[in-house]
């Protein structure tokens, strides 16, 4: 070291230096609040269901129809009942029918094709659902009345792209190698998506699945138009409207008597369960598969 | 987009890698290739049956050919082994001979290769009954995610061949040395098995479907040592049973296990700036390693280039 170098500043002693520094901590901290805020707001969101839904769960709340106005002790098991019929039947349609498309796109289409029916499907995932519900409601609805294979119809829309999108991914994931193994063994295209490609993504496509059942259990506006008047019964039959929680949340919290809005708190807390449950266990079956299939990579 | 091939690319993350290895084990004395090579007994010419015939080939990536107008015979049970630098189109030309490069988008194959005669990519040819009796083997081991014994007999399946399912899936892991380390844990997924184990494994499946021509892209080069000695000992047992393709980075092992060598070589000179592949010198494989006909396989040889 000679003596000629000059004196060394390591310490931010200028005011530009001091003013950077303090720029860069403050950029810093208003980016931790933001993420804060939205762990927070989940945090506030499912305290306050938990604290005015809890009082009023019970057994009956799950077992027995509403009951009359003015009277206590019902439940919500023929929204129970609807919505688990209702996604039942769109996701049998939807499920079947998006992962069609996702093979296609993935291992069929021409590239540029593919372009276009990706782009398609994110138009129709961001098409807002009560369009959707009013368009159901002018197929199905006008002239023959509400029911819940409707309004499974409307569902079933709304989760195709959300489940084809998805799977799509996950298809894609799938290594090159595993392909062009089952083609050198003189295998077709069709044999190896059926033999190879499809029960290696098969995790990934049950959480695409998952995912989009938590979000169609969730939705009101396709329901409203289609399956919205409905009896204080439980049935199962589907040719008539059936009952949903999102439907029963909000005639419920619209009711003048405290006991139905706590009944609308109550169902608040059962949807948000189901759909916690359903997108955190989708999310860790989804890391799984992804993991598998890196272990192929 | 440049001539070096799409199989290429996909795999150039490992094959650097792999490379260098090669690399070390080809820096050993020209004097060991030499003596290798003159182990190879050469086959009397009148015995040899041709099974592929190459007249002229092109194969073009998107308007460029990756590697240009091949001329050659493949023999009947010999192994036939493909050198030569990277980029040079060995793997290209190796994925034309089984209608693999269909797979990729623009790739075209001018010229005639013919299989017993027949033209492989003429119209009616099925790819599918193409790849049937021309079987492959890639350079990463790409086992299906299913047990040990499902991926053998999924060919099996595929064709048909399910009379004696349990009888062909244990001939096959024999052939390849395998049954022993196996038999146990059949059912076993066949991703829990070794590097060297997958590949063989991958080389049983291909051989279950009793393929008579079996194309091998650098099949040890993501293989140690001793896992690459074993499949260069049984591609020697197979030569009995099969006639073998092997594209390799790394002469020891076409010297080992080679009867005939092509060495390709990139020609640069080409026009508009492109780099084209092309054969160099086809020979038995002693005297392409001994006494090359061509001074750029000399020099490639003898290590002063490549």
């Amino acid at each position: 070291m000679s003596a000629a170098t000059p004196p060394l500043h390591l310490r931010s002693s200028t005011g530009r230096a001091r003013r950077r520094r303090l720029v860069g901590r403050g950029m810093e901290l208003l980016a931790t609040l933001a993420s804060v805020l939205a762990v927070a707001l989940l945090a506030i969101v499912v305290a306050s269901v938990i604290k005015e839904g809890a009082p009023a769960l019970s057994w009956d709340f799950f077992t027995k129809a509403p009951a009359p106005f003015g009277q206590t002790n019902g439940g919500i098991a023929n929204s129970i009942v609807g919505t688990a019929l209702m996604t039942a039947m769109a996701t049998a349609m939807a499920l079947p029918a998006g992962v069609l498309i996702a093979i296609y796109n993935v291992e069929f289409a021409p590239p540029r094709v593919a372009e276009m029916v990706r782009l398609v499907l994110n138009v129709l995932a961001g098409v807002p659902t009560i369009v959707i519900g009013i368009f159901v409601y002018g197929l199905l609805v006008v002239g023959s009345g509400q029911s819940a294979a409707a309004a499974s119809v409307a569902l079933a829309i709304l989760m195709l792209p959300l489940i084809a999108r998805a799977t799509e991914e996950v298809l894609a994931l799938v290594p090159a190698s595993l392909r062009e193994a089952g083609l050198a063994l003189g295998g077709t295209r069709a044999r190896t998506v059926v033999r190879i490609i499809l029960p290696t993504a098969v995790g990934g496509i049950v959480t695409s699945a998952i995912v989009a059942v938590a979000r169609a259990a969730g939705e009101t506006a396709p329901v409203l138009f289609t399956s919205s008047i409905v009896a204080n019964l439980v049935s199962t039959d589907v040719h008539s409207a059936l009952g949903s929680i999102p439907l029963s949340i909000y005639v419920n919290s619209e009711s003048p008597s405290v006991h139905d809005q706590q009944q609308a708190w109550a169902a608040a807390l059962v949807l948000l369960v189901f759909v916690l449950v359903l997108s955190i266990g989708g999310r860790l079956l989804s890391l799984r598969t992804r993991r598998q299939i890196e272990r192929m990579r | 987009m440049s001539t070096v091939s799409e199989p290429d690319r996909v795999e150039s993350a490992d094959a650097a890698e792999q490379e260098s290895t090669a690399e070390v084990v080809q820096n050993q004395s020209q004097a060991n290739l030499g003596e290798l090579a003159a182990k190879r007994t050469p086959v009397p010419v009148g015995d040899r049956e041709v099974v592929l015939k190459l007249d002229d080939v092109t194969v073009s990536y998107s308007g460029s050919a990756a590697i240009k107008a091949v001329s050659m015979d493949v023999f009947r049970r010999h192994v036939t082994a493909f050198i030569g630098p990277s980029g040079c189109g060995k793997t290209t030309l190796l994925r034309s001979l089984n209608r693999m490069n269909d797979l990729v988008p623009g790739a075209i194959v001018d010229g005639t290769i013919t299989y017993h005669g027949h033209d492989l990519y003429d119209a009616g040819v099925d790819p599918v009954e193409v790849r049937r009796r021309i079987g492959m083997v890639f350079q990463r081991p790409n086992p299906f995610p299913k047990s040990i014994f499902d991926n053998v007999a999924y060919g099996l399946r595929l064709h048909g061949m399910k009379d004696r399912l349990d009888e062909r899936v244990e001939s096959a892991l024999l052939k390849t040395g395998l049954w022993d380390e196996v038999k146990d844990r059949l059912k076993s997924s066949a991703l829990a098995l070794s590097g060297g184990q997958q590949q063989r494994l991958c080389i049983a499946r291909a051989l279950a479907i009793e393929p008579e021509v079996v194309l091998m892209d650098e099949p040890a080069s993501a293989l140690d040592p001793i896992a690459t000695q074993r499949i260069e000992d049984l591609i020697g047992e197979l030569k009995d049973d099969y006639t073998i393709v092997i594209v390799t980075h790394n002469m020891q092992q076409a010297a080992r296990v080679a009867d005939m060598t092509a060495f390709f070589s990139v020609d640069v000179s080409a026009e508009r700036g492109g780099r084209n592949g092309v054969l160099v010198e086809y020979a038995p494989t002693a005297d392409l390693f001994i006494r090359p006909a061509d001074p750029r396989t000399e020099a490639y040889v003898t290590g002063r280039f490549g």
